[in-house]
């Protein structure tokens, strides 16, 4: 197996850029690497071999044109198939997408195309981003290469599997409660959600319109900012969309320096309910900080305990409507159409046929949520607490830069062992949440190995809405110190997968 | 707070278009009810002087210029479709005039 | 299923109606209300879509600035209130022509608020005003268009199955809804068609839609109670859809009058219900009950941000807007010394514009109007076009009307210099030059011609001579021929009496 799969994206970048080393054959190896491992991680839901190697050689040939290069191009990467792909088809997880081959591209994808980054295929996801696990997915779920008997998180655990087993060294995923963070955490991978608005949505499948947000995922912060740099910005396509210049998330992430710094510990998101090993590996990055020379100080933000609640009232709700345009008439697969039947009839028939459970479970929930008669004790009371979460988070930082706090309660968990217990699902992102429902940014980092378990540990970091920077240059300052503990990345101590 | 039945769980099916089958109703119904008792703790909070928050970033009047874009061609719209004639998306028959 | 109805006055002299109309008018805009597609009508079908308005997934609404600026300007010029901040909501229901299955309206926060507008009527105490409430005006979108295939001949009921064209879906709308209107009595129908005419005109002159109620451009719903008087409660409304002409406004009242009437007077309910109007049989078939599917689990729509006018650009728009329609037709009226009448045939006319624009450039209002509703309409129908795309300009009229009062160019003259332009031949006196038209000012080719006249009818002079002036006219008539119309037919007339010797 080619040693260009272990390599960073930045140095990937460099060696195509000089012309060392060809897109193409970095395509290859990589191609090779899902070739030889997908069979077990089941990261991927699609392979574009073609579209990879043919986009890898368009930036061979401005290589040999001499032609200004953009910071990633070459560089291979894993689009989490929630994002529409012209003439690839997306299909969210879904069964009833299955097929579908969008005539449009998100506007990411058209930033990572216009990049170079060479997009070697769609990873695999819950169902709608409905997950955290990534068991919910119509096509069967991913693998965690730590353990191929665990869950490599969720919703985005095919983008998280496929950077963690070397099958690229970028993904890209959303994250409307945890779907970046919570994967990055359970894999020993960097993820990142952006400040809302940050980056835009148009093109992504919406799950919560008022949450989602895509990010970059990676092997380390400084690839995980170049990627950032390359996704981020305004879109006139997507009203939310913030108009303003994007942080210097590079530039943070090389600075790396932390002191004088005041760094939060959020009271509410650890302790009682998180593994030993979470956080005995939390204390252990918290006497870090404080030795790289900032100042760390307990903050309590008590509307937290709400905010799970109030996300499962918020998230079925919107995701109620959301869904509601797949129903088998416009794209898609229709169901028990044998001309007899009504179009109600055939539209009812479709959806039951093409949505999972957990999927019906939270449109149904929603639907209740924002029926006559309950929308004020449900959606609308939701919407207050998510009031009093940002009320919470702006005190926080009056008097710290980041907050910080373990990104999941556990390491992964066993494939199978939470699928039937939804609300033990749901408590997955109970510290990812708060971030999403307040819009702000947040950065899962790995910090070591549960002792108990061998399995990565991640660290949550959040900063204030459009300090996106803050998190690269915190992340950063950690990360170095913890290579030169480790000697080398967290990633090197996972097993060697079979195939390879 | 909750309490939610067979029936409620038919009649949302019925507004969300989901054709569960009855004799799946009872297991979503005992589903939701949990899921619901969880969530009942939005009420904890005090809630009384407190705005709800419908967007996260804090921005107002986000036009577009009224300015023709880029259409898809009807080869392109109709490219997903099911079923198709005439250049048309065609659907079964519709019970009702809305 | 025809239901039984209560003669009209009957009906009216035992109960109380309260009428309620919303309407839908599409914006003229060029691009759609959250996409960039064209607004085009009669475009092949699915041509106009993209991934916005066909509801791909993934695809984000973006707001259209202009169809927010005619919200507030409608709103405006029906007196409302602007909204210091509101937002679109999400109207969920499942339907076939609506991409989403979610409309994207506004729901509790409409854009403009309690407005009224005030309507004249003829009454047997002659004309009177009524004042409607209007109680919101809000942004929405328009649906695609079902076309029904198979069954009976495109109605819905029986159809195999359904063809749905998307180019309609996203069109701007804004639903107009009024308060109940109450104490119309029996002018219910009057006042329905009243409001919906003046409501016309006032978006036309806004110039915010071209309100072809045939296009569908602007669409009208009926909603109708009765109760046995006006100190009663409300009684159950109907609901009345697809009301598309200004007749049928009218006609649906008087018929859902004499509908609720008749099931009141047997002792039965009126149901809630949704009912469809048809034009062609000028009765309403019921559509569906209300029930509790519909439930709409209106929400904040989360994709698009809260608009909150300045209160400068609502100003702005305020101080920009036309003067409205029925205070101008007034001032006109005054002005121009009209009967409501004469009025009433210039506004059918659609000439009203036209006049003005001649009036102000000078043309007497008299003249301009003659001109307007006579001989240009007259041409304008013949040939099958609009008014406004006759090539006559306020400059033709005016020239023209000096030419007349200097007594060079008669009524019949100055009709083939306007056929001239018309024809693209220059401006009015490159025509008269080239057309040599000319009123003849010599008495000596008309003294001629009158001897010709009277020597090829000898027994005309003797009958004029006798008292019967009357017949001048077949000799004047024959002296305008004679001289190709060129001649002024008063002075030919003065000359014929004097060369006989009477006097008129
Ligand atoms: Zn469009």
């Amino acid at each position: 197996m080619s040693d260009l799969i272990r390599k960073d994206a930045s140095e990937l970048a460099g060696l195509v850029s000089s012309g060392e080393v060809s897109a193409v054959e970095v395509a290859q190896a990589h191609l090779d690497r899902i070739a030889a491992v997908d069979g077990e991680v089941h990261a991927f839901l699609h392979v574009d071999t073609e579209g990879a190697l043919v986009s890898a050689a368009a930036v061979d040939a401005k290589v040999k044109a001499g032609d200004k290069l953009s910071v990633l191009a070459g560089v291979p990467l894993g689009l989490k198939d929630i994002l529409a792909t012209n003439g690839l088809p997306t299909t969210c997880g879904s069964r009833i997408l299955d097929g579908w081959i969008p005539p449009y591209d998100a506007t990411v994808v058209t930033k990572l195309r216009e990049a170079g980054v060479v997009i070697l295929g769609k990873t695999n996801m819950d169902e709608f981003a409905m997950g955290s696990s990534t068991e919910h997915s119509a096509f069967g779920p991913t693998h965690n290469p730590w353990d191929l008997e665990r869950i490599p998180g969720g919703s985005g655990g095919g983008s998280s599997a496929c950077v963690s087993s070397f099958e690229a060294p970028l993904a890209i995923g959303t994250d409307t409660g945890g779907s970046i963070r919570q994967p990055a955490a359970v894999t020993g991978s960097v993820g990142v959600k952006p400040t809302y608005g940050g980056v835009s949505r148009y093109g992504i499948v919406a799950l919560a319109s008022s949450l989602d947000q895509a990010g970059p995922c990676a092997r380390n912060v400084l690839d995980t900012a170049l990627l950032h740099s390359v996704i981020a910005g305004h879109d006139p396509m997507d009203a939310t969309s913030i108009n303003a210049p994007v942080p210097d998330v590079v530039a943070a992430a090389k600075r790396a320096d932390i002191k004088g710094m005041k760094v939060g510990i959020v009271k509410e998101l650890g302790g009682e309910g998180y593994q030993a090993g979470v956080r005995s590996r939390f204390e252990e990055s918290v006497a870090l900080i404080e030795s790289l020379g900032a100042e760390v100080v307990e903050v309590s933000c008590p509307s937290f305990p709400a905010a799970l609640a109030a996300y499962y009232l918020i998230l079925p709700s919107e995701a109620s409507s959301n869904l509601a345009k797949f129903d088998g008439i416009r794209f898609g697969n229709r169901v028990g159409d044998d001309g007899s039947k009504s179009v109600e009839q055939v539209m009812s028939e479709t959806r039951a046929a093409g949505f999972g459970s957990e999927v019906i479970r939270r449109i149904i929930l929603g639907t209740y949520a924002l029926s006559a008669g309950y929308y004020d004790a449900y959606y609308g009371q939701a919407q207050k607490v998510r009031t009093l979460i940002k009320q919470d988070f702006d005190a926080a930082f009056a008097k710290v830069d980041v907050l910080i706090s373990p990104t999941a309660p556990t390491t992964a968990f066993k494939i199978g062992e939470k699928l039937d217990d939804p609300l033990a699902m749901y408590l997955n992102d109970v510290a990812t949440i708060p971030v999403n429902m307040a819009g702000l940014p947040g950065m899962s980092l790995p910090i070591g190995l549960a002792p108990e378990d061998n399995l990565p540990v991640g660290l949550q970091i959040i900063a204030p809405a459009m300090a996106d920077d803050r998190l690269y240059n915190v992340g950063a300052a950690i990360e170095r110190e913890l290579l030169a503990k480790w000697g080398g990345p967290i990633l090197g101590m996972a097993p060697e997968l079979a195939g390879a | 707070m909750s309490g939610i039945s067979q029936e409620d769980v038919a009649h949302l099916a019925r507004l969300a278009h989901i054709d569960i089958p009855a004799d799946q109703l009872g297991h979503y119904a005992k589903q939701l009810d949990a899921i619901l008792n969880a969530v009942a703790e939005v009420s904890s909070l005090d809630t009384a002087n407190v705005a709800a928050m419908s967007h996260p970033v804090p921005m107002t009047n986000v036009f577009r210029e009224d300015i023709p874009g880029v259409s898809l061609t009807a080869e392109q719209a109709l490219s997903g479709a099911p079923a198709v004639e005439d250049e048309r998306f065609r659907v079964p028959r519709i019970l009702d005039e809305e | 299923m025809v239901e039984a109805t209560m003669n009209y006055d009957e009906a009216i002299s035992k109960f109380d109606p309260v009428l309620g109309l919303e309407v839908h008018v599409e914006l003229g805009t060029n691009t759609k209300m959250f996409c960039g597609c064209s607004t085009v009508f009669g475009a092949p079908p699915n041509t106009q879509v993209c991934p916005v308005c066909l509801g791909l997934p993934g695809a984000l609404p973006a707001l259209n600035k202009i169809g927010v600026e005619s919200a507030i300007r409608i709103g405006l010029a029906l007196n409302c209130e602007i909204a210091e901040w509101c937002r679109f909501a999400r109207k969920n229901y499942f339907y076939p022509d609506m991409p989403k299955n979610f409309q994207t309206s506004q729901y509790d926060e409409p854009i403009a608020f309690e407005g009224y507008l005030d309507v004249e009527i003829d009454t047997d105490e002659g004309r009177k005003t009524f004042r409607v409430p209007i109680e919101r005006a809000h942004m929405e979108e328009d649906t695609g268009k079902n076309s029904h295939v198979g069954g009976a001949t495109g109605r819905i009921h029986g159809a195999d199955y359904s063809l749905v064209d998307y180019n309609r879906a996203g069109i701007p709308l804004i639903e107009i809804v009024t308060k109940p209107i109450t104490g119309t009595g029996k002018y219910a129908p009057e006042v329905a068609k009243a409001y919906v005419a003046a409501l016309r005109d006032i978006l036309r002159g806004l110039g915010v839609s071209d309100v072809k109620m045939e296009q569908g451009s602007l669409r009208c719903d009926v909603n109708l109670s009765l109760r046995e008087t006006p100190e009663s409660k409300l009684g159950t409304r109907s609901e009345t859809k697809n009301v598309n002409s200004l007749r049928s406004v009218e006609r649906a009242v008087r018929y859902e009058v004499s509908r609720h009437a008749a099931r009141l007077a047997a002792g039965d309910t009126v149901v809630q219900e949704t009912r469809h109007w048809h034009e062609d049989t000028g009765i309403s078939t019921s559509g569906r009950a209300k029930s509790d599917a519909e439930d709409y689990r209106y929400f904040p729509e989360p994709d698009l941000l809260p608009i909150a006018p300045s209160r400068e650009w609502v100003e702005e728009l305020r101080a920009a807007l036309p003067e409205n329609p029925a205070v101008r037709r007034a001032r006109l009226v005054a002005d121009w010394g009209l009967s409501e009448i004469d009025m009433n045939t210039v506004v059918n006319s659609g000439a009203l514009d036209l006049i003005v624009e001649a009036v102000d450039a000078g043309v007497d209002p008299a003249a301009a109007r003659k001109w307007w509703t006579g001989e240009l309409s007259r041409i304008a129908n013949d040939r099958g076009i609009e008014l406004e795309e006759l090539p006559v300009t306020p400059a033709h009229l005016k020239r023209l009307e000096e030419l007349i009062s200097a007594g060079s160019l008669n009524d019949k003259l100055a009709r083939q210099a306007l056929e001239g332009v018309i024809v693209g031949e220059g401006d009015i006196d490159e025509i008269v030059k080239a057309r040599g038209l000319a009123v003849v000012s010599d008495d000596g080719p008309l003294l001629a011609a009158i001897d010709e006249a009277l020597a090829a009818d000898p027994a005309v002079a003797e009958t004029i001579k006798s008292g019967k002036l009357a017949a001048a006219g077949s000799v004047v008539g024959a002296v305008m021929k004679a001289t190709r119309g060129q001649a002024d037919a008063a002075r030919v007339r003065e000359l014929l009496f004097e060369k006989l010797g009477v006097s008129e």
